[in-house]
């Protein structure tokens, strides 16, 4: 099941009803905070849309409260953390100044997100090896995938394939099912 | 006893030191007096450091208003009188004009306290700052939205770092003398802790035998070390250091004795200065030059 979190939604139920900007730490704990609240109701493995549609703008402490901290907590990012459950995210309606501040603290943290930005398609924005990227486009292209058929679609080794798809599991980018992987995003 | 300082005639971040440097001698429960009586041009920076040290003096200060009307009137309408007549003994002609949002003041001088305060300021100065920056300073559409980012983080350091409230202030001007263009300056002052004892209360920072204000300022300013053992912090300056690359500006900041800045080709300024007169707080300048494009 797809989830869909509106963050000018929550921004405006956990801090003010006045406000559409993204800015300040404390702003973006709150709203946080009111993401994981939601998180708690669903199920162990979820798939959740962020939407910054109608979201102002966003700066870059935002954007770490918000989106990093949000990553590092759910992808087992921080130490001797497990994450409390199986979540993925997709992040959608990002303008390009969104952009800025997102690719800026993904950098700082060695992470990556799955965003989809107005009307376009999704794509990997943060830190993501070469051969990660590879293999999680020709995912894309290639919907469900075997290990297999992935290898070849993005030329990659197949004894190297596995410890690529683990990286990208344990990242978020890509979810694991019984006969195969599919990219976050890719059939949303 | 009333020591007078004299506000020189064009005041802004760099004549400032001169009203510091008349002060450094005077203790700090002395009466003092501001003379801007000769002022006649005054920017953001200025304005807003004149409040800062008034907030800094166990006496409160007298300030004799400009004398030129055009100038006390212009004063006025940034808001200056506002806040002045709190922290001041106000002495000659006061305009009782108020802040009229006029198009050169792209923010009036606005008290900076809490994270609502920065919500306020952002929410103010962007869609002024969109006119203003795209139709006067040639500056791409979408830099607004960076511009309103880089007033938010300069705000923000003064409610995470200050322990204080402190001042914004945003203008354009035409920089004649230094550039021969307009420009879009942001100024943001506090009296408050500074870079230097707000590192010092971060846990586990190495120890070095040099420590001073001016190590300090390098360390926030150019390599973004927070006093907050979060990875994520310090981002806010690292933005701020982008935009201003981006956009060919000039970011300083006074903190304690030294200032630091990140110094343009259009500017002379040094990149670090020490030993100057010691002012408390920490006081930032942004300031993003008209850009020419070929017509």
């Amino acid at each position: 099941m797809i989830n869909h979190i509106d963050l000018s939604s929550v921004l405006r139920r956990t801090v003010c009803d006045l406000y559409s900007d993204l800015v300040t730490r404390p702003t973006g704990a709150a709203v946080r905070d009111g993401i994981e609240k939601q998180l708690t109701e669903l199920g162990a493995r979820t798939l959740t849309v962020i939407d910054f549609s109608h979201v102002g703008l966003l700066d870059y402490s935002c954007a770490d409260e918000i989106v990093a901290k949000l990553l590092m907590r759910y992808g087992g990012v921080a130490a001797d953390d497990l994450p409390p459950r199986e979540a993925y995210f997709l992040f959608r309606g990002i303008s390009d100044s969104h952009l800025d501040a997102i690719e800026a603290v993904l950098e700082r943290h060695g992470l990556a997100i799955v965003a989809q930005p107005d009307a376009g398609s999704v794509m990997l924005v943060g830190r993501v090896a070469d051969r990660e990227r590879r293999a999680w486009e020709a995912m894309c292209r290639l919907g469900r995938a075997a290990p297999v058929d992935l290898a070849r679609e993005a030329g990659i080794e197949p004894d190297q394939v596995t410890e690529v798809l683990d990286a990208l599991c344990r990242r978020r980018l890509v979810m694991h099912f019984d006969e195969g992987y599919v990219a976050v995003g890719s059939a949303s | 006893m009333t020591t007078v300082l004299n506000v020189p005639p064009s005041l802004d971040d760099k004549t400032f030191e001169t009203v510091l440097e008349q002060l450094a001698p005077v203790a700090q429960d002395e009466k003092v007096l501001l003379d801007a009586r000769h002022t006649r041009w005054a920017s953001p920076y200025g304005l807003i450091a004149l409040l800062t040290l008034a907030q800094t003096r166990a006496e409160r200060p007298a300030l004799y208003a400009p004398e030129s009307e055009d100038t006390s009137s212009y004063w006025a309408r940034t808001g200056f009188f506002t806040f002045a007549e709190d922290l001041f003994e106000l002495a000659g002609s006061v305009p009782r004009t108020r802040a009229t949002g006029e198009s050169d003041v792209l923010l009036e001088i606005t008290p900076v306290a809490k994270s609502e305060d920065v919500h306020d300021v952002v929410g103010r100065i962007q869609q002024k700052s969109q006119a203003i920056l795209v139709k006067e300073l040639n500056i791409d559409a979408k830099a607004t939205m960076g511009f309103a980012m880089t007033l938010s983080e300069a705000c923000q350091n003064i409610v995470e770092h200050a322990g204080r409230g402190g001042w914004v202030a945003v203008q354009t001007y035409r920089w004649q003398k230094r550039l021969g263009r307009r420009v879009v300056v942001i100024a943001v002052c506090d009296a408050g802790v500074g870079f230097r004892q707000s590192l010092e209360t971060a846990q586990g920072r190495p120890r070095s035998d040099r420590w001073d204000d001016g190590m300090a300022l390098e360390e926030a300013v150019i390599r973004g070390v927070s006093r907050f053992r979060d990875p994520g912090r310090g981002q806010g300056l690292a933005g701020v250091r982008r935009y201003i690359g981006r956009w060919d500006g000039k970011l300083s900041v006074r903190s304690g004795t030294a200032r630091i800045a990140i110094v343009p080709s259009w500017d002379d300024d040094v990149p670090l200065e020490e030993k100057l007169p010691y002012f408390p707080g920490a006081q930032m300048q942004i300031t993003i030059p008209e850009r020419i494009t070929d017509r």
